[in-house]
């Protein structure tokens, strides 16, 4: 018995577990833009009048959303180089998180852009407003504004299952802390501590977030 | 010589599949009880106690469930304890499914019209009665659907139990693929896997949704 926690080692290994912190936002932000892409192409044939298209856009997004994204990420590290992909950890891992995301963004965007009544849009014609003035204050202000909350949300909820890319040593910070902890042996200390870290880091992403929010869209809806 | 895929490989990972089954049953079922304490101890109308599991709430939604589980993974094993690793996961995702399931009951009972505690308490009923009888179960059916997508988080969840290496179904993939090099196919069936147990649950949340939001329009 006798056990003493010693966070010494977690001290010493500060300037690395950092740098674990910006690979893990680096590779967070990576994946969020991919999911995006994916998330606007994906609405647009979600809704689009081919039968095909939609029952794929369907299908992608019912499989990415009920199976763990562990095997996600190991059925592509297996996948990619098949089809021509040899990629590093780190880019499959940025791979992995934008279809992951993507999938759910789809269903994000999508909500957004059924919030938007024709009735608005037909409203800012009338009022003399030309076609890029509707587009960006009737259609996308509002809607942008409309997904926020689920699209940042969703952007933290990325950035903590970015730990999950360790399994495959991608550069974050739990591949970090796991390195460090094979180093030292010091596996709760380093762990207790690393948890700590991607509480700031959520944190820090909803107080910015909150800060955006309040400067553009903090405007009465009637 | 490397064995190929056949029935002796699906049945370890049927085995697999079993011990996802158990361990999201086992951790429902803890995270449940757990859960209401939490969702009653957030409502309580006490300030410091509702802080204080307001914090607790925030710690399990703003850290990563791989981390969770290693510091309670590695946290037990300082404490002497010789847990059995089955044990030990499942303490993990109980207390974390404590803290999600706290928050979306906390949700519903506020969700919960304020006249009916209103009423339950002009009518002399104490909290107790007035919780079991009145708020709960009003509440439970709001929460249900957010009840089920959380499950289905679970599920998808234990899989990483295989990192700290729990042979459940995302573990025995990883086992069966190392031995026969067909990682395509067993991370495929594992998924399906995955997927035949969870489609159905999501299916029927996302039904009870719509029909909640129709029956709320009136």
């Amino acid at each position: 018995m006798g056990y003493t926690l010693d966070f010494s080692v977690v001290w010493h290994a500060m300037p690395a577990l950092l740098w674990g912190c910006v690979g893990t936002f680096a590779l967070a932000l990576a994946g969020m833009t991919l999911a995006m892409m994916i998330g606007v192409v994906g609405v647009a044939a979600r809704d689009s009048k081919a039968a095909l298209m939609r029952a794929i856009v369907i299908g992608f997004v019912e499989i990415v959303r009920n199976t763990p994204f562990l095997v996600q990420i190991f059925f592509l590290f297996f996948a990619l180089p098949l089809i021509g992909l040899k990629l590093n950890p780190t880019a499959t891992a940025i791979i992995a998180l934008g279809v992951n995301g993507g999938a759910y963004a789809i269903e994000i965007i999508r909500g957004g852009v059924q919030s938007i009544h024709k009735g608005q849009v037909e409203a800012g014609y009338a009022l003399g407003l030309h076609k890029g003035q509707v587009f960006r204050f009737i259609v996308l202000k509002p809607a942008l504004r409309a997904i926020y909350p689920s699209l940042t949300g969703q952007f933290i909820m990325l950035t903590l299952t970015s730990s999950i890319c360790s399994a495959v040593s991608a550069y974050e910070l739990t591949s970090v802390a796991q390195r460090i902890e094979s180093d030292t042996f010091r596996s709760f200390e380093v762990y207790f501590f690393v948890t700590f870290l991607y509480l700031a880091i959520s944190w820090l992403l909803m107080l910015g977030f909150a800060v955006v929010s309040h400067r553009f869209f903090s405007y009465p809806t009637r | 010589m490397t064995p190929h895929f056949g029935l002796a490989e699906f049945g370890f990972l049927l085995r697999g599949l079993q011990w996802t089954v158990l361990l999201t049953l086992v951790a429902f079922a803890g995270g449940c009880t757990a859960g209401l304490a939490v969702a009653l101890l957030r409502t309580c109308g006490h300030k410091g106690v509702e802080w204080i599991t307001r914090i607790y709430i925030g710690m399990f939604q703003g850290t990563p469930l791989l981390l969770q589980l290693f510091v309670v993974y590695y946290g037990l094993a300082l404490t002497g304890l010789k847990l059995d690793a089955f044990v030990a996961v499942a303490i993990g995702f109980t207390v974390n499914a404590s803290a999600f399931l706290g928050e979306i009951w906390r949700g519903a009972i506020q969700a919960v019209p304020r006249g009916q505690t209103e009423a339950a308490m002009a009518l002399g009923l104490h909290y107790s009665s007035r919780m079991r009888d009145i708020v709960l179960p009003q509440a439970i059916r709001i929460s249900l659907p957010a009840t089920i997508g959380y499950l289905v988080q679970l599920i998808k969840g234990t899989s990483l139990a295989a990192i700290v290496g729990f042979i459940e179904l995302a573990r025995a993939g990883q086992i069966v693929s190392n031995q026969t090099f067909q990682p395509l196919l067993v991370f495929g069936v594992v998924g399906a896997m995955y997927f035949i147990l969870c489609w159905p649950l999501s299916w029927w949340g996302s039904r009870m949704e719509a029909r909640l939001a129709l029956a709320s329009q009136r």
